[in-house]
Formats: structure tokens, sequence, C-alpha cells
């Protein structure tokens, strides 16, 4: 299990997260949503531990994610902006120097596996700067799932991925959840977020203000609740300013 | 232990791969090294013995300007597609980033000196090319990589990093070029052994303090 207590960062004099407390299970997908800015990828920087929190505790299974950050890493499996991919390399060297960084058993086979998964096999040996961003998207997928991780860090994992390959992908994190792993994704599309999520977070000035279960709830009644949601926090900030 | 040797050795793979398909840095560098060392040849209407005595600081004045594009360039490589951030995520001790990034510098301007020094031999009919010597261009050149591979991973994080590298980089290495140059001079012009000695032992002392240095500061220095 993840959890994250209590978490502040600021970039300066801008205050970023302020108090940020979540949980994830295993076996649960929990779609982080909110406005540009809100805070999500500064929120799976630092749970990734490449950002360092102000404050706060993040611990994996009970222990800190500080004591041992290199075995926590071990355990996470990371999808950011940046494909943090080598344009030089062909998919398959990519996915081969990701391997051998993660001492990834049997590694030829896992990186096979993998290509095929994100449906680039055609395309292994090709240099990665002629991908389309697309297939750098699913290349890095692959990167961040080849040591099998236990949690699943993702900042819009489905940035220009189309639909067939949106539908492979949350198919294998369905799989993945059911096998026991635990997935956070960050994502501003409601619709996207309830395809896959067993439960929506909202980060809304710096903060958790809502956590739902999503269950069969449809995008729009989870539009209505965010909506709702990020109304009131604005309407008591206002008063509070007022008073 | 193993782990860690084998994080070096994957980033040397990858970096001397991706050179080996692009031949960017030891393009880049050997280009401007053999230019510097044209530039110093013709502009100069110098004796044979002046040639010799400017011998040992033209070519670690090469060495060095060269050693400044493959620094920048190989940490450039880690900023494009945000590759430092793919680095730091793996499950191994961060400075295995370092020391990588620094064997594979320090292959490519030991490639550049197994160049430079040969052409300016000839250019000078003079041998500089000697065991002596070469002890020294492999104390010097890594003593400069550590510091240069530290500072430029600070420097990444700049919008201008190409300007500043050179900035924060020449003035701490300046003890180690003096030594450097002094003894290469004494081998090249001959001199006592004991100064020799005496140099050699501060190039050994560099090299061991910034290795000392990366070891204990890398892992702070690239935290955010």
């Amino acid at each position: 299990m993840l959890t994250a207590s209590n978490l502040y960062k600021s970039f300066g004099s801008r205050r970023v997260l302020r108090g940020v407390n979540m949980e994830i299970d295993r076996g649960e997908i929990v779609a982080l949503i909110g406005v540009n800015g809100a805070g999500k990828s500064t929120l799976l920087r630092i749970l990734s531990t490449l950002t360092r929190a102000d404050g706060g505790k993040i611990s994996l299974d009970g222990n800190s994610i500080y004591k041992d950050p290199a075995r926590v890493r071990q355990q996470i499996g990371v999808v950011l902006h940046a494909p943090m991919l080598y344009g030089s390399l062909t998919g398959r060297e990519n996915l081969r120097f990701f391997s051998r960084m993660f001492e990834v058993a049997d590694a030829e086979k896992r990186i096979s596996q993998m290509l095929s998964e994100m449906n680039l096999t055609s395309r292994a040996e090709d240099l990665v700067r002629t991908y389309s961003r697309g297939m750098q998207q699913r290349l890095s997928i692959a990167r961040a799932l080849l040591h099998d991780p236990q949690v699943l860090l993702m900042d819009e994992p489905l940035t220009g991925l189309d639909d067939d390959s949106i539908g492979r992908l949350n198919q294998y994190l369905r799989n993945a959840a059911q096998q026991g792993k635990s997935i956070l994704f960050a994502t501003h599309d409601l619709e996207r977020a309830c395809e896959l999520a067993t439960r929506a977070d909202t980060l809304h000035r710096g903060a958790i203000r809502d956590s739902l279960p999503i269950g069969d709830i449809s995008p729009d009644q989870l539009r209505d609740r965010y909506q709702q949601v990020t109304a009131a926090d604005q309407r008591d900030l206002t008063e509070r300013n007022a008073s | 232990m193993k782990r860690f040797l084998d994080a070096i050795l994957a980033i040397v793979w990858k970096d001397l791969l991706a050179e080996r398909r692009t031949r960017e840095i030891m393009g880049a560098m050997l280009v401007f090294a053999l230019t510097v060392i044209l530039i110093f040849i013709f502009a100069f209407d110098l004796s044979v013995e002046m040639r010799r005595k400017a011998a040992a600081g033209v070519i670690w004045v090469t060495l060095c300007f060269a050693g400044t594009i493959s620094l920048n360039r190989s940490m450039s490589i880690e900023k494009d597609r945000e590759g430092m951030d793919g680095l730091l995520l793996a499950p191994v001790d961060r400075t295995a980033i370092y020391f990588g990034k620094v064997l594979v510098n320090w292959v490519y301007i030991l490639l550049s000196a197994l160049i430079v020094v040969p052409v300016y031999s000839i250019f000078n009919n003079t041998n500089l090319v000697s065991w002596e010597f070469a002890g020294i261009i492999l104390l010097g050149t890594l003593g400069y990589i550590l510091t240069g591979t530290l500072l430029s991973m600070l420097s990444i994080q700049l919008r201008t990093r190409d300007m500043m590298l050179p900035v924060l980089l020449f003035p701490v290495v300046i003890p180690l070029l003096l030594a450097a140059v002094r003894a290469s001079t004494i081998i090249l012009l001959g001199g006592a052994a004991s100064e020799l000695h005496t140099w050699m032992l501060l190039l050994a002392g560099y090299d061991l303090l910034f290795f000392a240095v990366g070891l204990m500061v890398f892992d702070k220095l690239i935290e955010e």
C-alpha cells in the first residue's frame, strides 16, 4: 500500500501542495483529477522519489520511501510527460538499457513481451527519434512496466495514444490491478478516468478535496461532482479571505 | 557492488552506442581540437625550441576546450526527452550515474588526446609520444573530467548551461592544469625528477579529492 500523509511542497513563494493525504491499496486504480497547475505532476514526482517534499511522509508497505529509496524505486514504475528515452537508440536498445539499470531477470524475453504488449515489435529495431509521439508514449509505458513494478505512477499516460492503444493499455492496467498492483494516474480527461479507475481523487488548490469510488458513475456525474467540490472549495476560500 | 558496477557499465554502453551511431561528440571534439592545433602552428612563426616549450600548454588548452564540448553534450543527451529522470528512477546508488558519465567523458577526451598529440608531434617535428607523457595525460584528464562531470550536472538545470560550464569549471581546474602543464614540460624538455614527482603527486591528489567529492555530493547535487 502506498500512503502519503500531509505532503507539502513549494517552489519559491508558490505553494503547490498544502497537506496532501492519500492512500492507494493493492489492486486499486486511482485517477488523480484536477485542472492544469493543480499540482498533479508535482505529487507524482514526489511519490516517485524524483522530487523531495518540503514536509510530510510517504511510505510503501509501511516503510518510508526516504529510508531506502533504491529499494522503493525497484517497486515503482513511472510514466511522466517526457518519455525518458534516448532518440539515438532503437526501441529495443532503450529497453535493454533500462533492463540493465533495473536488473530485469530474463531481460530479452521480457523486452520482447513488452514490445509485443505495446504493439511495437515491428518498429523495435528503429531509432526512437523516428517514432511518432504515440509510439514514444507506448515505449515509455513499456519502459515503466519492464521490471514488473508493484506500484504504477503515470502522468497523463494516454496522451498521444490512439483508441486501439488506449484499449490495450486499459486492459493491461486492469489485469495488473487484478494481480494486486496499485495504480495512480493523473488525468483531466474525466471520461477516460471513469473507464479505467476504481476511485477518483480530486486535487484542488494543493490538497485532495474529494475521494470518490467510481463504480457505475458516468463521466457527466463525475464532472458535476468535480465542479461542486471545486466550487465549494473556492467559496470557502473567498469567505475566509473576506472575513 | 556488482549492481553498482553493472549500472556504470550500462550507462557507458548506452552512451558509446549512441555516439557510435551519431559521432556527434567525437566529431565536434576532433574538429575543434585539430583547428586549435593548426591555428597555434600556423599563426605563430616559432622556432623549433619555442615550439617544444609551448607544446605542453598548447596540448592542455586544446584538450580542456575539447573536453568541455563532450561534458556539455553528454549532459544535453540526458536533458533531451528527460533521460536524466529515467536514470534517477533506477534502483541503484545514484553515484553510479556520476561515475558512468565520468568514464564516458574520459574515454572521449583520451581518444582526442590519442589523435591530438601525434598530430602536434608530426607538424612540429618533435616527439611528444612517451609513456611518461601518457601517464600525465591519464591523470590530468581524469581530474578534469571528474570535476567537469560534477559541474555539468549542476549546470544542466540552467538555461545557459553551455555558457555556464566553462565559467564554473575553469577556475576550479586551475591547480590541475598548472600541475599538468608543469609536469608535461618537465617530461618534454627535461628537468629534475623530484620536481616531476611533486607535480605528479599534486595531480593524483587532485584526482583523489574530486573522486571523493563526487562520491559525497553527487546525490545531493541532483536532488531537486
